[in-house]
């Protein structure tokens, strides 16, 4: 029989399929079983967060970085609240930096809690699951106890955090971080050594140190390729740089190294909220310059000034003097930055939103060429991709 | 970290970057404690390529590539190339001013993450890269037309779907507003109606007896 070449089948992944986290259309050539290319088709949840901050005030901009990655919405606001700052020159009481860390340790944990789970759910392990998403719930009550929303919090702002702790709750978080652990043993011990998982991860989707720098990697999943890379400790902000803990690395790159690296971040994500909760300092949250920060309700009753300036802040809000600046946190999926242009106004000029999946989504036509079509979703799940923050 | 302690390396590097690539740079700026250089489209490749192989740089990762739009300027947009060396623990900006109508040299050869990067640029702004592998838009829907994030590019877009029940299928209307696109002038009558900047300075640097 004569040979006859076959036209390379064209398949489309999504936009609606529960393995691709969200809205993803992947079109892949495919030859037999084997991908041939990738081609990511992105932008279905595109709703132009950036030229909507173009119209806003500094402070009505900041819900909208809740809605970018909507798995740890705090790391979002840190990195938009930071770039406000330094434009501003003001500095953040310490209280108020401690409870950010706090938080953005508690959304990192969120985070992984779902990625870690969701991950092992698209391949073929459901109860890692089940057990995470209820931890995920005991996390969102600090949230909601702390700003009153489980999930859009808007609770970091330029200047501080929006409200004090409520009284009892450091001690709830407290408790809650001394039987975390448990949590975290038990998922290792369903995954970590099991056949399937391990059948399915390992020395899938493998990226070398170079192509991670290259492609514009970072967080966990440059640390898996053996980079011992973390703003957290390279260029710490806020109260980081008081913090104790360590960067778990990754031998192999491949899937398997990312999940572990996102195991053991979130045990040090324990010891630096142990530490933050053991040295919470006393005083103000937020910045006391009453220009940029709210007065307090207690003293719109009484001084004419204060209620000036509350009037003055939620309609005109504050003017930030020009210049721009480029300002980065390590936030749990990698590094997520603000760039922001001010020209003097009380608006924005330029909000550029650097979303670490980006890169990563970028990178899948790479990853997964030469690999099986069930490896595009292991790739997937482990490099933690969230619409949200890709599309803006 | 303190600020010396980012300042004192970057500022040996400004120096170091002056003596090799000051022919292809416009300028060397601070931007409190960040490094802008400013280039041309036809050096852009060379310092770039400076940027990433020199070992005293290493800026290996291309953290972040967009575009802003100054539509007051001959030259109104403007490439910004974020920058960061592991290596060396530093960041970078590089920036380039380009009109609607010429192109911008690609990085695609240099880092992988500028394919997608550019990609964006093009959609959001339309400006054009060349060499680029694969210039198609990357976050908006298919066939649309326009570069929204141009400040010229009204908010509320120049189209909306919608489903037609007769023709089974979604369609594409004109916007129709119900209820009038308002932007509020809250800027105050005293200060600032102009973005009137030096006197800002002074106000935000007043202690809290200030007019409010």
């Amino acid at each position: 029989m004569a040979e006859s070449q076959i036209k390379p089948l064209t398949l489309n992944f999504g936009p609606q399929h529960p393995a691709a986290h969200g809205v993803l259309r992947l079109v892949m050539e495919m030859d037999g079983e084997i991908v041939e290319r990738a081609d990511p088709h992105i932008g279905l949840l595109h709703r132009g967060t950036e030229k909507l901050i173009e119209h806003k005030t500094y402070l009505q901009a900041v819900p909208y970085f809740d809605r970018l990655d909507y798995v740890a919405p705090m790391c979002q606001e840190h990195a938009y609240a930071l770039a406000v700052e330094k434009l501003l020159g003001i500095e953040v009481p310490k209280r108020g930096q401690y409870i950010r860390v706090l938080f953005s340790e508690l959304s990192r944990i969120l985070n992984h809690i779902l990625n870690i789970t969701t991950f092992a759910l698209d391949v073929g392990a459901m109860t890692p699951l089940l057990w995470g998403f209820e931890e995920r719930e005991f996390l969102m009550e600090f949230y909601e106890r702390a700003s009153g929303a489980r999930l859009h919090a808007a609770y970091f702002r330029p200047g501080g955090v929006h409200q004090d702790l409520p009284e009892g709750m450091i001690e709830d978080v407290a408790k809650w971080a001394e039987k975390f652990p448990d949590f975290v043993e038990d998922m290792e011990h369903l995954l970590t050594n099991n056949r399937i998982f391990k059948q399915r991860t390992v020395d899938i989707g493998m990226v070398n140190q170079d192509e991670a720098q290259s492609l514009g990697f970072t967080g966990p999943c440059i640390r898996a390729s053996g980079l011992p890379w973390d703003l957290r400790k390279s260029q710490p902000y806020d109260a980081y740089s008081e913090m104790d803990f360590d960067i778990p690395i990754g031998k192999t790159g491949d899937c398997y190294a990312r999940y572990l690296v996102r195991v053991e971040e979130m045990r040090q994500s324990l010891r630096i909220i142990n530490q933050c909760i053991e040295n919470m300092p006393e005083g103000p949250v937020k910045s006391t310059d009453n220009k940029i920060a709210p007065p307090k309700r207690s003293d719109m009753k009484k001084s004419m000034e204060a209620l000036i300036h509350h009037f003055k802040l939620y309609t005109e809000g504050y003017h930030v003097p020009p210049g721009e600046t480029y300002s980065a946190v390590e936030a749990p999926k990698g590094e997520f930055a603000v760039y922001l242009v001010s020209d003097g106004s009380n608006k924005p000029y330029r909000c550029k939103i650097r979303a670490p999946g980006f890169a990563f989504l970028s990178a899948m036509n790479y990853l997964s060429k030469g690999h099986m079509l069930a490896d595009t979703v292991a790739i997937i799940g482990s490099l933690d991709i969230v619409f949200g923050e890709i599309d803006r | 970290m303190s600020n010396s302690e980012i300042k004192e390396p970057l500022d040996e590097l400004a120096k170091y970057i002056e003596t090799n690539l000051g022919d292809s740079l416009l300028s060397i700026e601070w931007e409190k404690d960040e490094l802008v250089l400013r280039t041309q489209r036809q050096t852009l490749i060379t310092v770039m390529a400076f940027l990433k192989d020199d070992s005293k740089c290493l800026f290996k990762t291309l953290v972040d590539l967009c575009g802003v739009d100054y539509p007051e300027d001959e030259d109104r947009l403007e490439v910004v190339y974020n920058l960061l060396s592991l290596k060396r623990n530093m960041r970078i900006r590089v920036k380039v001013r380009t009109d609607t109508a010429s192109a911008v040299p690609s990085l695609s050869n240099l880092f992988l993450s500028a394919e997608w990067n550019e990609r964006e640029a093009w959609d959001m702004y339309g400006i054009f890269f060349s060499d680029h592998p694969d210039l198609r838009r990357l976050l908006t829907d298919y066939g649309f037309e326009g570069h929204p994030l141009r400040k010229d590019f009204p908010l509320t877009g120049y189209v909306e779907v919608r489903y037609d029940d007769e023709q089974k299928r979604v369609v594409y209307d004109p916007v129709k507003l119900t209820q009038e696109f308002r932007t509020f002038d809250f800027l105050s009558p005293w200060e600032g109606a102009e973005s009137n900047l030096p006197v800002l300075n002074e106000n935000t640097g007043e202690s809290k007896e200030g007019d409010g």
